[in-house]
C-alpha cells in the first residue's frame, strides 16, 4: 500500500505555450494567443504509488510528464517534490541529484535508443554523466543489475548489442534499464507499451509493477488507455484539454466514473466481452478542441450530452464526490 | 446511391496462399498455406502481432504486394476467377475497383498539397470514366457518405483532424465502388473516442453498401464490436477461425487463450494480465514443428516436430495438436 507522504505534488500547474503572431497581428499591436497544453493541475503521486493519467492526444498529459523530469517550464503553478520547491530549480547542482531520483520513460524505444550505442553504453550513460560510479567494475555491476530488472537475462549477453539487434520489447527493457540503472524514486512513464504487441506488453507491465513492489518505487504511468490504467495503477487521473476532470482509485473511475467525459471514455473503450455495465449516454460527437480555443466555460461543455446553461458560464472546480474521488463537472455535486 | 441488393454470394477464395519475400538473396515465407473463404457483407477480422503475416495476406488479395514479394503457391479466387496476384499489370482493373485499402496513417497517404475533394475525385477519374465535373459530384457524394460535411472537401489534408483525415481515406476507398473493403489497422493512431466513431462508420456503411470488410488488427478488443468472424494468424498461418462470440468465449488454441488473457479487461474483474512468455518468431529461421510451441504453456513433443493442419473443428478451425488424435509418445509435455 502507499505510503501517506507525497513524492510529488503539482498545485496548480500551468504550461502555456505563447503563439507568436503573424505580422500584421503584431504591426496593428493584436494580442498574441497561447495554446494551454496545462492549465491548473492539482496532483500528487504518493512514495511507491502508482499514479495513471489518462487522456487522448492533446489533453496534455506528455506535457506534465516533461514538466516533472524538468524538460519543461512551467508558466505557473508549483512543482514539489518531497516537499521542495522546484518549479524554478535550474543549473546542474541542483538539478543533477534530481534527475537522478526522477526519470522519465519515453514511448517510443526506437528513437529513445542511440542506434551506435551499445546496450551497455546506453544504460551506462545515465550513471557516468551523473557520477554515480567510481570506477568500471562498479559500472558493469550497475548496468548488470538494471538489466536484470528490467528481464534482460543473462545481462552479460546483451552488453555489446546494438539496438537493431533487439525485438521491440527488449528495446522497450533497455528503455526502461537506463530510467532504472541510478535507482530512481519515481519514473514518469510516457506510454511506454502502447508500441508493442499485446503478447509482449504484460511482460513490460510486470517489470514496472516489480519495481514498485520490490523497491517501493513510485510510477506516473501517462496513458490514453483506461482498462491498462485500471490494471497497473492504485489511481487514475483523467485530463481533458489540459485539467483534470475526474480522480480517484483505478477501481472508482473504471467502475463508477462520475464525469460525463470519463463515462465517454470507457464507452468507447472496446471491450472483449460484456457490454453489460455500460450507461446509455450517446458516443461523444467531435473531437477535442485545440488547446490554443479553449471553450468558455466547463471546457468539455460543447461535446458533453449532459450539459446546461451553468456549464457553458461558469467552470466547474473539483468537487468531492466520494473518499478520494473528485469530479469536475457541476452535475456530481 | 441506389441499395445494392443483400447478396451473401461467395465472393473471394483464398486457397494454400504462400507468399515469399526475397531479401538480399535470402527468401523468407511471410505467409504459409493460408486458406479461407470470404462471403459479400461479411466482417472477417485479421488478428496477429508484428510479423504475423496479417497485412502480406490483406495485401496479396487487395494485389498490393512489394515488388520483392511473390505468391509461391496457392490462389486467390475472386467471384470465381483466379486472380492474377504475381502480374502487376493484370491485377490493375481489381485493385482499388474490386478490393480496396484502407491504411493506417492517414496522415501520410494524403497528398498534402491538394484539396480533398480533388484528391476523392481522381480515381473516379481514372476509374470510373467520370469527367471532371460528375467526379467532384461524386467526391462530394463520398464525402457526406462518410459522415463530412461536402464542403469541407475544399481543405488540405492538414486542416482535417486524425479522425476526419481517416474518414477522407474510407471516402477514396469507396470512390469506385468495391465489394471488399479492407482495413490495415484503420483506427490504431486514433484516439479510443475517434476509434469508436470510425468504427461504427465502417459498421454503418458495410450495411449500407453490403461491403464485405477485413479489418487487420493487432487488438482483439477491436474485433469484438465490428467483427463476425475473427481469424488468428501466428508466424504466417492462421491458427484459428471462428465467429467472434466463440473464439472469445472458448478460444481453443492456446496462443488465443494466451492473447485473450493479456488483454486487461476491468469486466471480469481480475487486476492481474498473463504474459506470454519468451519473443515473436524469427521468419527467417522459422521454428521447427508449430512456430508457437515454444512459448506454448501446453506443448508437447510433438508440437516441436510437426507442423499442425488447420483442422475443421465443430464450429470453426483450428491448427493445434492438443485437438487432434495423437499417440500416447506424442503427449509427453514439454513444460513439464
Amino acid at each position: 500500500m502507499p505510503d501517506t507522504a507525497d513524492i510529488l505534488r503539482l498545485e496548480s500547474l500551468q504550461v502555456h505555450f505563447p503563439i507568436r503572431g503573424g505580422f500584421f497581428d503584431r504591426v496593428l499591436g493584436r494580442p498574441a494567443g497561447a495554446v494551454r497544453a496545462v492549465d491548473g493541475i492539482d496532483l500528487n503521486v504518493g512514495q511507491g504509488e502508482i499514479v495513471a493519467l489518462v487522456g487522448e492526444s492533446g489533453s496534455g498529459k506528455t506535457t506534465v510528464g516533461r514538466v516533472i523530469t524538468k524538460l519543461a517550464q512551467p508558466t505557473g503553478g508549483r512543482l514539489l517534490f518531497e516537499g521542495r520547491d522546484m518549479t524554478s530549480e535550474r543549473g546542474s547542482s541542483t538539478l543533477r541529484p534530481y534527475r537522478r531520483r526522477v526519470q522519465m520513460i519515453f514511448q517510443d524505444a526506437y528513437q529513445a535508443l542511440n542506434p551506435r550505442h551499445t546496450v551497455f553504453d546506453i544504460v551506462a550513460e545515465p550513471l557516468r554523466s551523473l557520477r554515480l560510479v567510481e570506477n568500471h567494475s562498479q559500472l558493469t555491476e550497475r548496468v548488470s543489475e538494471a538489466l536484470a530488472a528490467a528481464g534482460l537475462n543473462p545481462s552479460g549477453d546483451f552488453f555489446p548489442r546494438f539496438p537493431h539487434e533487439l525485438s521491440g520489447g527488449q528495446r522497450q527493457r533497455v528503455v526502461i534499464a537506463g530510467a532504472l540503472a541510478v535507482k530512481p524514486e519515481l519514473i514518469v512513464a510516457d506510454e511506454p507499451v502502447s508500441m508493442l504487441d499485446v503478447s509482449i506488453r504484460a511482460q513490460i507491465l510486470q517489470v514496472l509493477v516489480d519495481l514498485r513492489d520490490k523497491h517501493h518505487m513510485a510510477l506516473l504511468f501517462i496513458t490514453h488507455d483506461l482498462p491498462l490504467a485500471w490494471l497497473i495503477a492504485d489511481r487514475i487521473a483523467v485530463l481533458y484539454l489540459g485539467r483534470l476532470v475526474e480522480i480517484g482509485t483505478a477501481d472508482q473511475i473504471t467502475f463508477n466514473p462520475r464525469h460525463p467525459y470519463t463515462v465517454a471514455l470507457r464507452n468507447a473503450t472496446p471491450q472483449i466481452r460484456g457490454d453489460a455495465d455500460r450507461s446509455k449516454l450517446p458516443a461523444l460527437q467531435g473531437e477535442v478542441p485545440s488547446a490554443a480555443r479553449v471553450p468558455k466555460g466547463c471546457r468539455f461543455h460543447p461535446r458533453c450530452p449532459l450539459a446546461f446553461d451553468r456549464c457553458k458560464e461558469e467552470e466547474p472546480p473539483a468537487l468531492e464526490v466520494g473518499p478520494q474521488h473528485m469530479s469536475a463537472c457541476w452535475l456530481t455535486k | 446511391m441506389t441499395e445494392p441488393s443483400r447478396s451473401t454470394a461467395l465472393l473471394l477464395n483464398v486457397d494454400g496462399l504462400s507468399v515469399d519475400y526475397k531479401l538480399k538473396g535470402l527468401s523468407s515465407r511471410a505467409i504459409d498455406g493460408v486458406s479461407f473463404a470470404l462471403r459479400a457483407g461479411e466482417a472477417v477480422a485479421l488478428v496477429g502481432e508484428s510479423g504475423s503475416g496479417k497485412t502480406t495476406t490483406a495485401m496479396a488479395i487487395a494485389g498490393l504486394l512489394s515488388p520483392n514479394a511473390r505468391v509461391s503457391e496457392g490462389e486467390v479466387r475472386y467471384r470465381g476467377e483466379r486472380l492474377p496476384i504475381n502480374d502487376d499489370v493484370a491485377m490493375r482493373p481489381h485493385r482499388w475497383s474490386e478490393t480496396s485499402v484502407v491504411f493506417q496513417g492517414a496522415m501520410n497517404a494524403l497528398n498534402p498539397v491538394h484539396r480533398i475533394t480533388k484528391q476523392i475525385a481522381e480515381p473516379c477519374i481514372l476509374r470510373l470514366g467520370l469527367s471532371r465535373s460528375e467526379a467532384t459530384v461524386r467526391a462530394r457524394e463520398l464525402l457526406e457518405l462518410v459522415g463530412i460535411p461536402a464542403d469541407r472537401g475544399a481543405a488540405y489534408p492538414h486542416e482535417l483532424s486524425g479522425g476526419m483525415r481517416q474518414r477522407v481515406m474510407i471516402a477514396m476507398a469507396l470512390a469506385c465502388r468495391p465489394s471488399i473493403v479492407i482495413g490495415d489497422e484503420p483506427t490504431t493512431a486514433l484516439d479510443v473516442i475517434t476509434q469508436a466513431q470510425i468504427l461504427k462508420l465502417f459498421g454503418d456503411l458495410r450495411s449500407k453498401l453490403n461491403l464485405a470488410l477485413i479489418l487487420i488488427t493487432h487488438d482483439l478488443s477491436v474485433v469484438a464490436e465490428t467483427c463476425d468472424r475473427v481469424m488468428i494468424m501466428y508466424a504466417g498461418r492462421i491458427v484459428e477461425d471462428g465467429t467472434v462470440a466463440d473464439v472469445f468465449a472458448q478460444p481453443k488454441h492456446p496462443y488465443t487463450q494466451l492473447l485473450i488473457e493479456s488483454i486487461p479487461n476491468p469486466a471480469n474483474g481480475k487486476r492481474m494480465i498473463r504474459p506470454i512468455p519468451g519473443d515473436p518468431p524469427n521468419l527467417v529461421n522459422r521454428p521447427s514443428g508449430c512456430a508457437f510451441h515454444s512459448r506454448c504453456p501446453s506443448a508437447m513433443t510433438v508440437c516441436a516436430t510437426e507442423v499442425p493442419s488447420l483442422d475443421e473443428v465443430r464450429r470453426g478451425r483450428v491448427a493445434c495438436h492438443l485437438h487432434r488424435p495423437l499417440t500416447q509418445e506424442d503427449k509427453v509435455a514439454i513444460h513439464a
